[in-house]
């Protein structure tokens, strides 16, 4: 066999708001840079995005929110992969995040924050830089 | 403890684990595999095609719906292209099921395609393994979306369900050979829409017109609106059907029979292939090869049948 590790990442958005085009956008982002992108959809909730993660095997978890319940909804998601064993999966988070909820964020285990205009490629190097695929 | 000790205690994360190997190639896949083989082949595998758009996924969620409903245990593998460009994919039918995930009777995998060409992955008839060693009463595979001559789900799965719609080409497309032929069960999904009454009378026509099948089987066509959940009952009962006949007539046993050799002779393939290879590229063989074929100094099927009497002496 000629092994090849493959970059797998889920792209989520939690909680209420329906407004998707930030999410298909950075999964289309991460697709060109060779990533395998699991998209979950809309009106996702921590449980189900967690439980997602486990059964997709993947490294890292990208959350958009663009409704403002991020200092709940991604702290959730990392206890809830705690919880579950599984918080060698990395997560990250962009979408409309005030500046003075970033280092509450970071405290609570979110690695990378992205706020509107990010160019894409900062993304994919955050990414390419940050998570290891598994060994 | 081994990731396939694990996975037969129950371990979620060990089994998805392996799946990952499995599909990354890992040599180290294939000794849990090993150790799995003996615990599977207790699930009956369901294989979901048809183009893209016609539903599939859609289906699948409504399926399982019913399934769970019976209290049974449900594995889903999803394909989805893999970029022949990037190497990267979007996985996203776990979109229209994503309600089952929390749902400890479910597990659902997404899969990239990574240049395979028969409508599933290289990796989908051992990731079917775990999640029949995982216990699973069923397992569904939903291929890509395909397109005339993505056949390789018929040896996968025990049933096999084409999908389609209507409003998708003239008669001519259904007497065509291909995924017309494989289906045990047909769907014609949005059957709200104009010319699914035609579509079921030609497909009718088609199948009858066939020659008869071995089995002794007369594919069944169901009309649905999956989105609606309207015709999926009949669908799920229509699979059961055939599965009693197939247990009826011991065509199920010739069926296994087939498929574990299919199984085989692909894992014989790719492994030998890629030993071979995985030799000749040690010692820059390989290029060597190339280079004298290029410039016309030696023909490939003089230098292969060399390599096979090189590689094969001494063994069986």
């Amino acid at each position: 066999m000629t092994p090849e590790r493959k970059i797998r990442i889920m792209v989520a958005k939690p909680g209420l708001n329906g407004h998707d085009r930030g999410a298909k956008i950075i999964a289309r982002g991460f697709r060109n840079a060779g990533f395998e992108v699991i998209y979950t959809g809309l009106h996702q909730t921590p449980e189900q995005i967690v439980a997602a993660a486990i059964q997709e095997d993947v490294d890292g978890i990208g959350l958009s929110s663009l409704a403002g319940a991020h200092d709940y909804l991604f702290p959730r998601v990392v206890e809830l992969l705690k919880e579950k064993g599984a918080d060698d999966i990395m997560v990250f988070g962009g979408g409309i995040i005030p500046e003075e909820d970033i280092p509450k964020l970071r405290e609570a285990g979110i690695r990378g924050i992205f706020g509107p205009g990010t160019p894409i490629e900062e993304a994919v190097n955050w990414v390419r830089q940050n998570i290891k695929p598994k060994k | 403890m081994s990731l396939a000790e694990k996975i037969l205690r129950g371990d979620i994360r060990a089994a998805s684990r392996l799946m990952r190997d499995i599909d990354d190639r890992m040599p180290s896949a294939m000794e849990e595999l090993k150790k799995i083989y003996s615990k599977t082949g207790n699930a009956y595998i369901i294989g979901i095609t048809g183009p893209p758009g016609s539903g599939k996924s859609t289906l699948v969620d409504k399926t399982v719906e019913i399934l769970r409903k019976e209290r049974k245990t449900v594995g889903i593998v999803a394909v989805d292209p893999t970029s022949p460009f990037t190497g990267g994919a979007i996985l996203g039918d776990r979109i229209r099921m994503q309600r089952h995930s929390i749902d400890d009777g479910v597990f659902i995998r997404s899969l990239a395609t990574r240049g395979s060409l028969g409508g599933i992955s290289r990796s989908t008839s051992d990731i079917i393994k775990v999640m029949d060693a995982m216990g699973k009463d069923i397992i569904i595979v939903e291929t890509v979306g395909v397109g005339q001559d993505e056949v390789d789900i018929v040896n996968t799965a025990h049933t096999s369900v084409v999908v389609l719609v209507p409003g998708s080409g003239d008669d001519i497309q259904a007497i065509k050979a291909g995924i017309l032929e494989i289906g045990d069960i047909f769907v014609i999904n949005k059957c709200e829409r104009q010319g699914a009454d035609r579509l079921e009378m030609e497909l009718k026509a088609t199948l009858e017109m066939g020659p008869k099948r071995e089995d002794g089987w007369m594919p069944l066509i169901f009309k649905t609106e999956a989105l609606l959940g309207k015709g999926i009952f009949e669908l799920v009962y229509g699979i059961y059907r055939h599965r009693e006949k197939l247990l009826a007539c011991d065509y199920l046993e010739k069926k296994i029979f087939e498929r574990t050799k299919w199984e085989f002779l692909c894992i014989l393939d790719s492994e030998l292939r890629d030993t071979i290879v995985e030799r000749l590229e040690k010692d820059k063989r390989l290029d060597k090869i190339i280079d004298d074929l290029k410039r016309r100094k030696a023909n490939p099927y003089s230098i292969v049948e060399k390599i096979l009497e090189g590689e094969l002496k001494g063994s069986s």
